[in-house]
Protein backbone atom coordinates (compact mmCIF):
# COMPACT_ATOMS: atom_id res chain seq x y z
CA UNK A 1 0.00 0.00 0.00
CA UNK A 2 1.17 3.51 -0.64
CA UNK A 3 0.58 6.89 0.91
CA UNK A 4 -0.75 9.45 -1.53
CA UNK A 5 -2.69 12.66 -1.69
CA UNK A 6 -5.78 13.38 -3.76
CA UNK A 7 -5.09 15.99 -6.43
CA UNK A 8 -7.95 15.63 -8.88
CA UNK A 9 -10.80 13.72 -10.48
CA UNK A 10 -11.11 11.78 -13.71
CA UNK A 11 -14.38 12.17 -15.56
CA UNK A 12 -15.11 9.21 -17.82
CA UNK A 13 -18.68 8.76 -19.02
CA UNK A 14 -18.13 5.77 -21.24
CA UNK A 15 -16.29 3.06 -19.32
CA UNK A 16 -16.44 -0.56 -18.27
CA UNK A 17 -19.98 -1.07 -16.84
CA UNK A 18 -18.54 -2.39 -13.61
CA UNK A 19 -16.94 1.00 -13.03
CA UNK A 20 -20.31 2.81 -13.23
CA UNK A 21 -20.96 4.90 -10.16
CA UNK A 22 -17.40 4.66 -8.93
CA UNK A 23 -15.39 7.79 -8.25
CA UNK A 24 -12.04 7.92 -10.01
CA UNK A 25 -9.51 10.14 -8.26
CA UNK A 26 -6.06 11.25 -9.30
CA UNK A 27 -3.47 10.48 -6.63
CA UNK A 28 0.07 11.69 -6.25
CA UNK A 29 2.25 9.39 -4.14
CA UNK A 30 3.83 11.05 -1.10
CA UNK A 31 6.62 10.01 1.23
CA UNK A 32 5.83 9.37 4.92
CA UNK A 33 7.24 12.86 5.55
CA UNK A 34 4.59 14.23 3.20
CA UNK A 35 6.86 15.07 0.25
CA UNK A 36 5.54 14.49 -3.25
CA UNK A 37 7.00 11.56 -5.12
CA UNK A 38 7.23 11.07 -8.85
CA UNK A 39 4.27 10.04 -10.96
CA UNK A 40 0.55 9.74 -10.34
CA UNK A 41 -2.08 7.06 -10.42
CA UNK A 42 -5.82 6.94 -11.03
CA UNK A 43 -7.62 5.08 -8.24
CA UNK A 44 -11.17 4.08 -7.37
CA UNK A 45 -12.35 5.68 -4.15
CA UNK A 46 -13.98 3.37 -1.59
CA UNK A 47 -13.93 5.67 1.44
CA UNK A 48 -15.20 9.05 0.27
CA UNK A 49 -11.84 10.78 0.18
CA UNK A 50 -11.73 14.47 -0.72
CA UNK A 51 -9.30 16.84 -2.36
CA UNK A 52 -6.04 17.41 -0.52
CA UNK A 53 -6.60 14.49 1.81
CA UNK A 54 -3.81 12.05 2.47
CA UNK A 55 -4.92 8.51 1.76
CA UNK A 56 -3.81 4.89 1.73
CA UNK A 57 -4.06 3.20 -1.66
CA UNK A 58 -3.70 -0.47 -2.38
CA UNK A 59 -2.54 -1.53 -5.82
CA UNK A 60 -2.34 -4.64 -7.95
CA UNK A 61 -4.82 -7.49 -7.74
CA UNK A 62 -5.30 -6.74 -4.04
CA UNK A 63 -7.23 -3.62 -5.03
CA UNK A 64 -10.13 -5.88 -5.96
CA UNK A 65 -10.21 -7.26 -2.42
CA UNK A 66 -11.40 -3.86 -1.22
CA UNK A 67 -15.04 -3.63 -0.22
CA UNK A 68 -17.05 -2.55 -3.26
CA UNK A 69 -14.32 -3.47 -5.72
CA UNK A 70 -14.97 -7.17 -6.01
CA UNK A 71 -14.74 -8.20 -9.65
CA UNK A 72 -14.37 -4.58 -10.70
CA UNK A 73 -11.51 -3.95 -13.14
CA UNK A 74 -9.40 -1.74 -10.90
CA UNK A 75 -5.70 -1.84 -10.16
CA UNK A 76 -5.58 0.82 -7.47
CA UNK A 77 -8.16 1.50 -4.76
CA UNK A 78 -8.22 4.10 -1.99
CA UNK A 79 -8.83 2.13 1.19
CA UNK A 80 -8.19 4.65 3.96
CA UNK A 81 -7.89 8.29 4.85
CA UNK A 82 -4.74 9.03 6.82
CA UNK A 83 -5.20 10.85 10.11
CA UNK A 84 -1.57 10.91 11.04
CA UNK A 85 1.74 9.23 10.33
CA UNK A 86 4.28 8.97 13.10
CA UNK A 87 7.89 8.33 12.28
CA UNK A 88 10.41 7.01 14.79
CA UNK B 1 -5.06 3.01 -13.60
CA UNK B 2 -3.26 5.35 -15.95
CA UNK B 3 -4.33 8.14 -18.25
CA UNK B 4 -3.16 7.45 -21.79
CA UNK B 5 -3.70 8.40 -25.41
CA UNK B 6 -4.28 5.86 -28.15
CA UNK B 7 -1.54 6.43 -30.74
CA UNK B 8 -1.80 3.40 -32.94
CA UNK B 9 -2.93 -0.10 -33.63
CA UNK B 10 -1.00 -3.34 -34.11
CA UNK B 11 -1.64 -6.05 -36.64
CA UNK B 12 -0.52 -9.48 -35.50
CA UNK B 13 -1.67 -12.54 -37.38
CA UNK B 14 0.09 -15.04 -35.19
CA UNK B 15 -0.86 -14.36 -31.60
CA UNK B 16 -2.23 -16.01 -28.51
CA UNK B 17 -5.76 -17.33 -29.26
CA UNK B 18 -7.16 -15.34 -26.35
CA UNK B 19 -6.23 -12.14 -28.21
CA UNK B 20 -8.11 -13.11 -31.38
CA UNK B 21 -10.83 -10.69 -32.35
CA UNK B 22 -9.73 -7.98 -29.94
CA UNK B 23 -8.26 -4.69 -31.06
CA UNK B 24 -4.60 -4.41 -30.04
CA UNK B 25 -3.85 -0.78 -29.32
CA UNK B 26 -0.62 1.09 -28.90
CA UNK B 27 -1.21 3.56 -26.08
CA UNK B 28 1.05 6.28 -24.76
CA UNK B 29 0.74 6.78 -20.98
CA UNK B 30 0.56 10.47 -20.07
CA UNK B 31 1.64 12.62 -17.16
CA UNK B 32 -0.88 14.91 -15.53
CA UNK B 33 0.45 17.84 -17.61
CA UNK B 34 -0.26 15.87 -20.78
CA UNK B 35 3.37 15.06 -21.53
CA UNK B 36 4.45 11.52 -22.36
CA UNK B 37 5.16 9.26 -19.43
CA UNK B 38 7.70 6.69 -20.55
CA UNK B 39 7.30 4.59 -23.64
CA UNK B 40 4.12 3.49 -25.36
CA UNK B 41 2.64 0.17 -24.29
CA UNK B 42 0.41 -2.40 -25.92
CA UNK B 43 -3.10 -2.84 -24.47
CA UNK B 44 -6.16 -4.78 -25.54
CA UNK B 45 -9.27 -2.73 -26.20
CA UNK B 46 -12.40 -3.23 -24.09
CA UNK B 47 -14.37 -0.12 -25.09
CA UNK B 48 -13.83 0.31 -28.85
CA UNK B 49 -11.31 3.12 -28.60
CA UNK B 50 -9.49 4.61 -31.59
CA UNK B 51 -6.43 6.66 -32.39
CA UNK B 52 -6.46 10.04 -30.64
CA UNK B 53 -8.80 9.03 -27.80
CA UNK B 54 -7.79 9.81 -24.25
CA UNK B 55 -8.42 6.66 -22.27
CA UNK B 56 -8.19 4.96 -18.92
CA UNK B 57 -5.82 1.98 -18.89
CA UNK B 58 -5.75 -0.69 -16.23
CA UNK B 59 -2.37 -2.23 -15.54
CA UNK B 60 -3.47 -5.22 -13.53
CA UNK B 61 -3.94 -8.61 -15.12
CA UNK B 62 -7.27 -9.82 -13.77
CA UNK B 63 -8.91 -6.45 -14.36
CA UNK B 64 -7.58 -6.39 -17.90
CA UNK B 65 -8.66 -9.97 -18.60
CA UNK B 66 -12.18 -9.57 -17.32
CA UNK B 67 -12.64 -6.19 -19.00
CA UNK B 68 -11.85 -7.82 -22.33
CA UNK B 69 -13.99 -10.78 -21.29
CA UNK B 70 -11.25 -13.38 -21.41
CA UNK B 71 -10.17 -14.94 -18.17
CA UNK B 72 -7.06 -17.09 -17.91
CA UNK B 73 -5.39 -15.23 -20.75
CA UNK B 74 -2.05 -13.49 -20.91
CA UNK B 75 -3.31 -9.89 -20.82
CA UNK B 76 -1.70 -7.35 -18.49
CA UNK B 77 -3.18 -4.11 -19.79
CA UNK B 78 -6.53 -3.08 -21.21
CA UNK B 79 -8.28 0.13 -22.19
CA UNK B 80 -11.34 0.24 -19.93
CA UNK B 81 -12.77 3.74 -20.36
CA UNK B 82 -12.83 7.00 -22.29
CA UNK B 83 -11.68 10.01 -20.31
CA UNK B 84 -13.83 13.07 -20.90
CA UNK B 85 -11.56 15.28 -18.85
CA UNK B 86 -9.29 15.34 -15.83
CA UNK B 87 -10.01 17.95 -13.19
CA UNK B 88 -7.00 18.93 -11.15
CA UNK B 89 -7.44 21.06 -8.08
CA UNK B 90 -5.58 24.33 -8.58
CA UNK B 91 -2.78 24.72 -6.09
CA UNK B 92 -3.05 21.12 -4.97
CA UNK B 93 -1.85 19.12 -7.98
CA UNK C 1 1.99 -5.63 -22.95
CA UNK C 2 4.96 -4.06 -24.67
CA UNK C 3 6.58 -4.11 -28.07
CA UNK C 4 9.90 -5.87 -28.45
CA UNK C 5 12.31 -7.43 -30.88
CA UNK C 6 13.83 -10.88 -30.58
CA UNK C 7 17.58 -10.39 -30.36
CA UNK C 8 18.76 -13.78 -29.18
CA UNK C 9 18.17 -17.11 -27.65
CA UNK C 10 19.06 -18.34 -24.17
CA UNK C 11 20.02 -21.92 -23.49
CA UNK C 12 19.86 -23.28 -19.97
CA UNK C 13 20.29 -26.96 -19.36
CA UNK C 14 19.75 -26.67 -15.67
CA UNK C 15 16.54 -24.85 -14.96
CA UNK C 16 13.49 -25.00 -12.76
CA UNK C 17 11.41 -28.06 -13.62
CA UNK C 18 8.45 -25.85 -14.49
CA UNK C 19 10.52 -24.35 -17.33
CA UNK C 20 11.51 -27.66 -18.93
CA UNK C 21 10.77 -27.65 -22.63
CA UNK C 22 10.22 -23.89 -22.91
CA UNK C 23 12.11 -21.74 -25.41
CA UNK C 24 13.80 -18.80 -23.78
CA UNK C 25 14.39 -15.80 -26.02
CA UNK C 26 16.24 -12.59 -25.43
CA UNK C 27 14.01 -9.59 -26.13
CA UNK C 28 14.88 -5.93 -26.60
CA UNK C 29 11.88 -3.78 -25.60
CA UNK C 30 10.86 -1.21 -28.25
CA UNK C 31 9.16 2.18 -28.18
CA UNK C 32 6.28 3.14 -30.50
CA UNK C 33 8.70 4.22 -33.24
CA UNK C 34 10.38 0.79 -32.94
CA UNK C 35 13.60 2.16 -31.51
CA UNK C 36 15.26 0.26 -28.68
CA UNK C 37 14.28 1.28 -25.18
CA UNK C 38 15.27 -0.14 -21.82
CA UNK C 39 17.11 -3.29 -20.90
CA UNK C 40 16.96 -6.59 -22.74
CA UNK C 41 15.24 -9.41 -20.92
CA UNK C 42 14.58 -13.12 -21.15
CA UNK C 43 11.08 -14.18 -22.21
CA UNK C 44 9.40 -17.53 -22.56
CA UNK C 45 7.88 -17.82 -26.01
CA UNK C 46 4.35 -18.79 -26.93
CA UNK C 47 4.59 -17.89 -30.63
CA UNK C 48 7.67 -19.52 -32.12
CA UNK C 49 9.14 -16.12 -33.02
CA UNK C 50 12.54 -15.92 -34.69
CA UNK C 51 15.50 -13.58 -34.42
CA UNK C 52 14.83 -10.05 -35.65
CA UNK C 53 11.05 -10.32 -35.47
CA UNK C 54 8.96 -7.65 -33.82
CA UNK C 55 6.74 -9.13 -31.16
CA UNK C 56 4.62 -8.06 -28.23
CA UNK C 57 5.12 -9.54 -24.81
CA UNK C 58 3.23 -9.65 -21.55
CA UNK C 59 4.82 -9.18 -18.14
CA UNK C 60 4.06 -10.33 -14.63
CA UNK C 61 1.91 -13.20 -13.45
CA UNK C 62 -0.05 -13.10 -16.71
CA UNK C 63 3.10 -14.27 -18.51
CA UNK C 64 2.62 -17.67 -16.96
CA UNK C 65 -1.08 -17.77 -17.89
CA UNK C 66 -0.20 -17.84 -21.59
CA UNK C 67 0.58 -21.53 -21.16
CA UNK C 68 -2.52 -22.32 -19.06
CA UNK C 69 -3.11 -24.92 -17.61
CA UNK C 70 0.69 -25.23 -17.36
CA UNK C 71 2.23 -22.65 -15.09
CA UNK C 72 5.89 -22.13 -15.86
CA UNK C 73 7.81 -19.85 -13.52
CA UNK C 74 7.99 -17.05 -16.06
CA UNK C 75 7.39 -13.33 -15.65
CA UNK C 76 7.65 -12.38 -19.32
CA UNK C 77 6.17 -14.18 -22.33
CA UNK C 78 6.03 -13.38 -26.03
CA UNK C 79 2.33 -13.66 -26.96
CA UNK C 80 2.18 -12.31 -30.52
CA UNK C 81 4.25 -11.64 -33.61
CA UNK C 82 3.61 -8.12 -34.92
CA UNK C 83 2.98 -7.85 -38.68
CA UNK C 84 2.69 -4.08 -38.76
CA UNK C 85 2.22 -1.10 -36.50
CA UNK C 86 -0.19 1.61 -37.61
CA UNK C 87 0.89 4.65 -35.73
CA UNK C 88 1.96 8.19 -36.61
CA UNK C 89 5.24 7.65 -34.73
CA UNK C 90 6.12 4.58 -36.78
CA UNK C 91 4.65 5.83 -40.10
CA UNK C 92 2.85 2.49 -40.45
CA UNK C 93 5.96 0.56 -41.27
CA UNK C 94 5.98 -3.18 -41.61
CA UNK C 95 7.37 -4.54 -38.41
CA UNK C 96 9.17 -7.57 -39.73
CA UNK C 97 12.90 -7.27 -40.27
CA UNK C 98 15.10 -9.90 -41.89
CA UNK C 99 13.43 -12.62 -39.81
CA UNK C 100 16.20 -15.17 -39.89
CA UNK C 101 14.65 -18.16 -38.26
CA UNK C 102 16.70 -20.39 -36.04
Amino acid sequence: MILARVVGTVVATRKDPRLEGKTLLVLKPVSPEGKDEAGYVVAVDTVGAGYRERVIAVSGSSARMAEGCKDVPVDTAIVGIVDDVSLD
Amino acid sequence: MLIARVIGELVATHKHPSHEGAKILLVQPLNLDGSNRGDAVVALDAVDAGVGDQVLVTTEGFSAMTAVGRTQSPIDMAVIGFIDHVELVPGVA
Amino acid sequence: MQLGRVVGCVWATVKNASLEGYRLLLVQPLAADLRDTGKRLVCTDWTGAGAGETIYWVRGREASIAFFPDQPASDATIVGIVDSVHCAATKSKPARRQAERH
